[in-house]
């Protein structure tokens, strides 16, 4: 199953430019397989009661996970998760996950600034979870 | 039980990370800024965890979880997903968070940012030991902001991955 993938050429880019957008489904599921990949069981990504206990509005998706999946949208357009090179974002809203429908998170990549000189492009990431951004300056820098 | 959930009410818009039900109420000790903690043990990096960890982050790409593809891109073997570090990064947040000195009520801890900064993509056979700086503590109103940066390095000594990571630890209000 290769797929040959060829890289975005430097030259062809312009800031601003929308590199992919794509939807994630984030399930209760999700959060299990999360928890157990990462080793980050905190109870409140998947008990109700532990959440509601201690004030929040439902089981939350860890910020981990968006962190991960966000940058998926980068990874897909380069074709190669070894190119990204820096990675950050800012938690700025939680991401909570019904328990029978989940959370759709809607992520968008866009250029944000291009070095020809090193030869990398940041991408500005939006994530958004009902109508609201989650996440604050989220940039990944790719190597090309 | 009135003034406890009014608390958690007021900190629904950060991200919250880390809770249990201990009621002790502490900030971080602020003298631990600087402070370097030891070394942790080796973490072996293997091919199935980062398949489950790259199936878990919802990752299509074929050098997380095809060897063939991984080599043909150049890499050693299978290449972990961009934010795989937290893994290795966590072993050395469990030391301070550990501390009796750092002082850290981890029942009031928030996750505010993350940054993993790459020398090199982790790749399925490293070998790799983390060394964790407190690199800041700054009070912000009642809370505290405590940056951590964890220098990951390979077998070899040379450095793979920093991972800058800033809790929040929310004080009494």
């Amino acid at each position: 199953m290769m797929t040959t993938h060829s890289l975005p050429k430097l030259i062809e880019l312009e800031v601003g430019q929308v590199i992919g957008s794509t939807e994630f489904l984030l399930t209760r599921d999700s959060l299990v397989r999360y928890a157990g990949a990462s080793g980050d069981f905190n109870q409140i990504h998947y008990r109700d009661d532990v959440a509601a206990a201690v004030g929040l509005p439902g089981v939350l998706a860890h910020g981990m996970l968006t962190m991960g999946a966000a940058v998926q949208v980068a990874v897909d357009w380069v074709g190669d998760a070894g190119r990204i090179v820096d990675y950050q974002v800012r938690f700025t809203k939680p991401v909570v996950v019904h328990p029978t429908d989940g959370a759709v998170l809607t992520v968008t990549g866009k250029v944000g600034a291009i070095d020809a000189e090193a030869h990398t492009v940041r991408v500005d990431l939006e994530a958004v979870f009902e109508d609201a951004k989650v996440l604050g300056k989220a940039q990944a820098v790719v190597r090309l | 039980m009135g003034a406890h959930e009014s608390v958690h009410k007021k900190v629904t818009s950060l991200f919250v990370e880390t809770i249990n039900m201990r009621k002790t109420r502490r900030v971080v000790n602020i003298n631990v800024q600087g402070k370097k903690y030891a070394r942790t043990a080796v973490y072996s990096v293997g091919r199935e965890k980062i398949r489950e960890f790259a199936h878990a982050v919802k990752s299509s790409n074929p050098v997380n979880f095809d060897v063939f593809a991984a080599q043909t891109a150049g890499y050693a073997d299978l290449v972990a997903p961009p934010t795989f570090a937290v893994v290795v990064q966590e072993r050395s947040l469990a030391t301070v968070l550990a501390d009796p000195e750092a002082d850290i009520d981890f029942s009031r801890v928030v996750h505010g940012d993350q940054r993993f900064v790459h020398v090199r993509p982790i790749v399925a056979g490293d070998e790799l030991t983390s060394e964790l700086t407190v690199a800041s503590v700054k009070t912000l109103g009642a809370h505290s902001m405590v940056t951590f940066e964890t220098q990951i390095f390979d077998e070899t000594g040379a450095l793979v991955c920093t991972a800058i990571s800033t809790l929040v630890v929310r004080g009494d209000e």
